[in-house]
């Protein structure tokens, strides 16, 4: 609790010591007032970029819109009020973003980057062609007002160099707050887990596509306030805020600065302002100091990964951490394999019955047939086994189940609800999930923020805007965190990062996503691949242990132990069902013997 | 106004704008198919490459010359760039490979800036392409003429290389599969250098051919760049025929545009991109594999 508040301090006390301080270092009230509106566009462009991992290339187009909407209420449209101007500028540049991220979110990675840069550029030509009569062209738009803030017993004027500066200093340091509070809620959590992982972060239940937007729309809103800012600090928009440049200069500052780390694009403005000056005035480079800063930036992007605040960050860690415990002593915990807690799960009724049906399930692959006509249907409380040979479609049969593609023809059945060609998003919401066969971890969290981003899903839904709770606060979460730590034996471990795990460390934090998802059927493909026979052993146990008044379907070439495990055994075969029965049935089937079994060692026989 | 012959000039400068956003956006797409690096300093490199095409041209007073020179110069940078920077970067994230080729597009740009000063160069179209050609219903300049031609044939030697040699083929696969491609004993390095070079080397050629039409200015890289950018989406990341059809369309697009008013051109050609990313998300000819 005492230490909840220290970034929020020790900025305000930066902010008030500046105008003190820097007219020593030499520091003009201009430059410190333009890395401040720097700082600020860049606070939500780190949520998008550092914290979300989507690199737009197009912030301009917002920075410009949010600046030149304000401007035109103060000038053109003889709107007194400087802040309501702003704000509305900055609601406008969201609602415009929250446009532009609806095409530009159709796709990710280098999509993305792309279609940002070319939005970006209509902007700017929209900004000095069709709207060149509200916009002023390349002119821009002169006479942009100072703030004034009239409050009865004084009359507050912001106007030029340091006397503007107390208000670009409160709207930054209102910025960080708000940003804090972001970065710090469930929202941001999920923010990560996209960066992370995407195709996890949408498998355990969250609605991806909706919290990009809303990490675009936030960049947006920053993005807007601060091109207003920029209008009132020069008292003229200037149209090259819609140019590219302006975009490229941001995400530079902000790679320089360090990104995921808020205070990044700041420091990262700084640095960019101070070698523009320092290298064309003091050491008379002219244009060229540009070719340096880039020189400079490729080196930084080469070898110092996180920028400067996070190479700062990095090195602090470094030498005030205690030494990681030793390795031995950490695999050795889960030898102890104590016996483990009963997990706290949904009930949905006293049902009997089926709680998976499948008919007629179909994949096909151009002409590659994976699966044909697979009927397949699980009880409530069952725990059933799929073999089959390599090929046989077993992976294939659980991503149409789960949802991740849909059948070519077929249909299924959850829980009394039709959910063939649903989203594996929804699905998981339904209590439908899988442990992947290859890991699917958030690499670069710990044990406990992992489990926390699936539990996140499984109690508050697929989206919600929580935007400044903490996340402390959602209720159950800890509970459930902590429950499913202690179901997959990770409870000594839980601040370790991902990359220091063991290798069967890995497969249990796997399956305990999807457990922490809360599923009520539970698909685990392969858990035990690659596993010692020590860890097989423990595995097997830990599995039994989840299984108690679960649903479980689980894949595995362990073919003693999933007969150990299981009840039912359904055997596929080049995509097809070939038998199904208990494992005493499936061990005295001739069919099964001949194919699979027997089969194997007749290739090898002969 | 609209006539016909005005409408028949401007569809014929969409083929040839076409015809070279095809050549450009080729060169990006299948580098960024096989290597799986978006190179930002692609427009930079067809920039460098009417620059170094420029001065060798000056020197010699060859326009052959210039053309071997800026296709050959910006292949040779591209190969070496490959070697001491890129790959350092196939293993890491996306966004630090748009950092870095956006990085090395600035360094790029201001050091022709600091070389040739920021004035715009003029290249004279050679002598024999010069002048105006009678097409009988309208004239229309030779040069112009023949970029579409010229384009043409680069198409085809990439198409010839892309679908007719092994290394073609591997880049192909690689494209559709390249975890496949990595493990059937494939010199995966090798080819990756390659392509980069093949890909900066489309870059140049077409940063040549385009001088004499645009003066050159070391921002000129720059709005191709982004023109390109709409191709690769239209036509499909990764496709060669995407590219070619994408780069038509988008070269027609933004001509037939600029006939009616000029400032309308990136909205249309926005719409366009917009409009295949609702309806066919994966580009007109794109697959479905790469991301």
């Amino acid at each position: 609790m005492k230490r909840r508040f220290v970034v929020e301090t020790a900025l305000a006390v930066c902010l008030i010591a500046a105008p003190l301080l820097l007219p020593h270092l030499g520091a003009a009230p201009n430059t410190v007032n333009r890395i401040l509106v720097w700082g600020l566009f860049g606070l939500g462009f780190d949520i998008l970029f550092g914290y979300t991992g989507l690199l737009s290339f197009g912030q301009s187009a917002l920075y410009g819109t949010g600046g030149f909407v304000a401007a035109y209420l103060l000038t053109r449209a003889g709107f007194p009020h400087v802040i309501t101007a702003l704000v509305i500028g900055m609601l406008a540049a969201a609602a415009v973003g929250y446009l532009v991220g609806l095409v530009a979110l159709r796709r990710t990675g280098i999509y993305f980057a792309m279609i940002t840069i070319a939005i970006a550029e209509v902007f700017f030509f929209v900004e000095f062609n069709p709207l060149s009569e509200w916009t002023g062209g390349e002119n821009g738009l002169p006479g942009v007002p100072t703030p004034r803030l009239d409050l009865g017993f004084v009359d507050l004027r912001f106007t030029t160099g340091w006397a503007l500066y107390p208000f670009l200093a409160f709207c930054f340091f209102v910025g960080v707050v708000i940003a804090l509070r972001i970065v710090r809620s469930p929202v941001g959590a999920v923010l990560v887990a996209i960066r992370e992982n995407p195709l996890r972060a949408a498998a355990v239940g969250h609605n991806i596509h909706a919290y990009k937007l809303t990490a675009f729309v936030i960049a947006a809103a920053y993005a807007g306030i601060a091109g207003g800012l920029l209008g009132v600090m020069q008292g003229f928009m200037p149209p090259d805020a819609f140019m590219f440049e302006t975009s490229g200069q941001l995400v530079m500052q902000t790679a320089i600065g360090g990104r995921g780390t808020l205070f990044g694009p700041l420091v990262g403005a700084a640095v960019w302002l101070f070698l523009q000056d320092f290298l064309q005035a003091t050491l008379n480079l002219g244009a060229t100091w540009k070719l340096v800063l880039g020189l400079v930036f490729v080196a930084l992007v080469c070898f110092l990964r996180q920028g400067i605040v996070g190479g700062i960050r990095d090195l602090y860690a470094r030498v005030t951490l205690k030494p990681e415990p030793a390795v031995a002593n950490a695999a050795a915990v889960p030898a102890a394999a104590a016996p483990v807690p009963l997990p706290s799960r949904r009930q949905p009724g006293e049902n009997a019955g089926p709680i998976l049906e499948a008919k007629g399930l179909t994949k096909h692959y151009g002409g590659v047939v994976a699966n044909e006509g697979i009927d397949f249907t699980v009880n409530h409380g069952e725990l059933r086994g799929i073999i089959g040979p390599n090929g046989a479609g077993k992976s294939t049969l659980f991503k149409m189940l789960t949802c991740e593609v849909p059948p070519t023809a077929g249909q299924i059945r959850f829980a009394g609800r039709d959910i063939t060609g649903r989203s594996v998003t929804d699905v998981c919401q339904l209590g439908l999930t899988k442990s992947y066969q290859v890991n699917q971890l958030f690499n670069r969290l710990t044990v406990r923020e992992n489990v926390t981003i699936a539990a996140l899903a499984a109690l508050r839904g697929k989206f919600k805007l929580d935007l400044l709770a903490g996340i402390a606060g959602v209720s159950g979460l800890a509970a459930q965190v902590e429950q499913t730590l202690a179901l997959v034996n990770l409870a000594a471990r839980p601040d370790t990062p991902v990359s220091q795990l063991a290798y069967g460390e890995k497969r249990r934090l796997e399956v305990g996503l999807a457990l922490a998802s809360s599923p009520t059927l539970l698909l685990l493909d392969e858990p035990l691949a690659g596993m010692s026979p020590q860890e097989r052993i423990e595995t097997v146990s830990l599995l039994k242990s989840i299984a108690r008044g679960r649903t479980m379907i689980i894949i595995d070439h362990d073919m003693d132990a999933l007969f150990e495990l299981a009840e039912r055994v359904t055997v596929l075969q080049e995509g097809r069902v070939l038998a199904e029965g208990t494992p005493d049935e499936i061990k005295g089937n001739a069919t099964v013997q001949e194919a699979y079994l027997g089969g194997v060692h007749g290739v090898i026989d002969a | 106004m609209l006539s016909w012959a005005n409408f028949g000039s401007q569809l014929f400068n969409g083929l040839a704008l076409g015809a070279l956003l095809a050549l450009i956006a080729s060169g990006l797409t299948i580098i960024y198919g096989t290597l799986g690096v978006l190179n930002l300093a692609h427009g930079a490199m067809f920039m460098l490459g009417g620059y170094a095409g420029y001065a060798s041209y000056q020197a010699t007073g060859s326009f052959v010359v210039g053309l071997a020179a800026g296709t050959l110069a910006v292949g040779v940078l591209g190969v070496v760039l490959e070697r001491v920077i890129i790959r350092h970067f196939y293993h890491r994230p996306h966004e630090d490979q748009l950092l870095v080729t956006f990085g090395l597009a600035i360094v790029f740009v201001e050091a022709v800036r600091w070389f040739f000063s920021s004035d715009t160069k003029t290249v004279q179209a050679p002598q024999l392409l010069s002048g105006i050609t009678n097409l009988g219903f309208m004239s229309y300049p030779t040069y112009r003429l023949a970029v579409v031609g010229i384009c043409a044939v680069a198409l085809l030697a990439l198409f010839f290389v892309l679908y007719r040699t092994r290394l073609g083929m591997i880049v192909r696969a690689g494209i559709e599969d390249a975890e496949m491609v990595d493990s059937l004993g494939i010199n995966v390095d090798r080819v990756f250098m390659t392509v980069f070079g093949i890909g900066a080397m489309a870059a140049g050629f077409a940063g040549f051919v385009n001088s004499p039409i645009v003066s050159l200015a070391p921002d000129v890289g720059e709005q191709i760049l982004v023109q390109t950018f709409v191709v690769v989406v239209i036509g499909g990341v990764g496709s060669f025929p995407g590219a070619v059809l994408g780069g038509l369309i988008a070269g027609e697009i933004i001509s037939l545009t600029s006939m009616v008013n000029p400032g309308y051109a990136y909205v249309m050609l926005f719409a366009a991109m917009a409009l295949v990313l609702m309806l066919r998300p994966h580009g007109l000819l794109g697959a479905k594999g790469r991301e």
